[in-house]
Formats: structure tokens, sequence, C-alpha cells
């Protein structure tokens, strides 16, 4: 067995990795078990839109406007929009929270990761909504 | 959350060995943080063209066939296989599996491995089969 480890550093106590949620008075072990979950669910919804593109025909406004007016597109779109924006987020958040060490830039870091997911899923699902329920125009 | 800056950090990164495992921990952050920017981006872009008409989704459609377009496309499906994958491995591990060195060390390579070959293969099925080019 080999010793990855340099030894070069002495190891820190581990006091300062609790992990946000459990110091902002959640539960750590749920709020484990929910990012896994939108990880599943965001994976089987992957495999969704990558056999449904691949069975398209085409890529034309019209045909994936067409597809995504159908019920079974459009929802399970909307679902993969909200589901995806949300494992992102928590995704960007983690890195920045090991990564951005400074506490100011941390702050901003977090604060726009929120507001751009938060903005660009509200767009998205919009967008797939207006296609949707938008009638015969476009 | 707080932090006295007179205790050390955590080390990451600089001070380790590299190994498979490791690659793939950083790909995983890597991939994910590329898609989550980029990939989202486009994905946005697509659905919101698609919306506003006929018009601005021949401009999405314009940009998306730009052969220098090709190589963001190529890159956003190697992170989305190497995120699927690398995800998938980080499964099993969460169910308290594959930790034994060789066999830890075998599937983060198969990770890699595969993701290539998944691009390879997606690309091959675009550009030969689908588009006869």
């Amino acid at each position: 067995m080999t010793d990855a480890r340099t030894d070069k550093a002495p190891l820190p106590v581990a006091a300062e990795a609790a992990p946000a949620a459990a110091a902002a008075g959640h539960d750590a072990g749920a709020h484990w078990g929910h990012e896994r979950l939108l990880s599943v669910a965001t994976f089987a919804l992957f495999v969704w839109l990558a056999v449904s593109l691949v069975r398209l025909p085409a890529f034309d406004h019209g045909t994936v406007t067409l597809w995504l007016r159908q019920p079974l597109a459009a929802v399970p779109m909307l679902l993969l929009v909200a589901i995806t924006f949300k494992h992102l987020a928590l995704g960007l958040i983690v890195v920045v929270e090991d990564y951005v060490h400074e506490a100011g830039g941390r702050l901003a870091w977090l604060a726009l990761i929120k507001l751009a997911a938060a903005f660009a899923a509200a767009l998205a699902l919009f967008c797939v909504l207006k296609i949707a329920l938008g009638g015969g125009a476009g | 959350m707080t932090r006295n800056p007179s205790r050390p950090l955590s080390p990451h990164l600089t001070i380790w060995k590299w190994g498979p495992h490791m690659a793939v921990s950083i790909l995983h952050r890597i991939t994910g943080a590329g898609l989550a920017t980029v990939g989202a981006a486009v994905f946005v872009w697509w659905l919101y063209a698609a919306a506003q008409g006929a018009e601005s989704y021949a401009l999405f459609a314009g940009w998306a066939t730009w052969k220098w377009a090709l190589i963001i496309w190529i890159g956003l499906s190697w992170a989305f296989f190497q995120h699927l994958l690398s995800g998938l491995r980080h499964f099993v591990m969460d169910v308290g599996a594959g930790y034994a060195l060789p066999v830890n060390k075998f599937w983060a390579w198969a990770t890699i491995v595969l993701a290539v070959l998944l691009t390879a293969l997606l690309w091959a099925y675009i550009l030969y089969w689908r588009l006869g080019a």
C-alpha cells in the first residue's frame, strides 16, 4: 500500500470543515441526500433529453417548437430546467466554498451564482411555457 | 461562515501526489463548472431563440453550425460524458463501495477513457451517419 500524502504539512483539525448547511441550522444529512436526489433526477432527465434529441428528424425551428408543444416533451423539459439549475447552483456553490477563502469574495460569488441561476432558470422555464402554450404562431 | 486567517487551510491540489482518483475528482468539478456556465448559457440561448421565433432561431442556428463552434460542442459533449460518468462513480462510492485501491484506480481511469470514447462515438454518429459528411 502506497501513501499518496507527501507529508510536507501537518493535517489541520477538521473543525472548520463543518458543512454550511449544518452551520445554518439545517440538517446536513438531509442536504446531502437532497443533493444526491437532484443528481439522480438530473441524470434521468438528461437521458430523456438525449434520447428525445436523437429521435428528432431535424433541429430546425419548426421541428423543435412542434416537439416542445407536446405535453410529454414540455413537462419533462420544465422539470429538467428546474432540477438542473438547482443541481448546477449547488455544485457551483460547493466549488466556491472550497476555493474562495476570502469572506467578501465568497459572499459576492455565492450571491452571483444564486441570482444568475434563478434568472436563467426562470427565463428558460418561461421560454418552454411560451412555446408549449403559445398556440400556432412561430 | 467566518474563517480565522491565522489557522491553516485544509491542503489541496498542490501538496498531493497526483493519481487517477484525484484527477477524476478535479475533472468532475472542472467539467461541472464548464457545463454550469458555458453549457447552461448555450442551452438557455437555444430555448430563448426557439421561443422568440424563426428569425431569432436562425441566429442561434447560424452560430451553432459555425465550424469553430464545433470546438464548443465537442468540449461540452466531452464535459457532459465525463461529469456523468464520474458522477455515477460518486454514487457507487456514496454507498460505500469501490474504495479498495486497485478497484478505485481502475474505475477512475475507466471514467476518463469511457468519456473520451463516448465523445468520439457521438461525433462519429453525428458527422458520418447523421450528416453524412
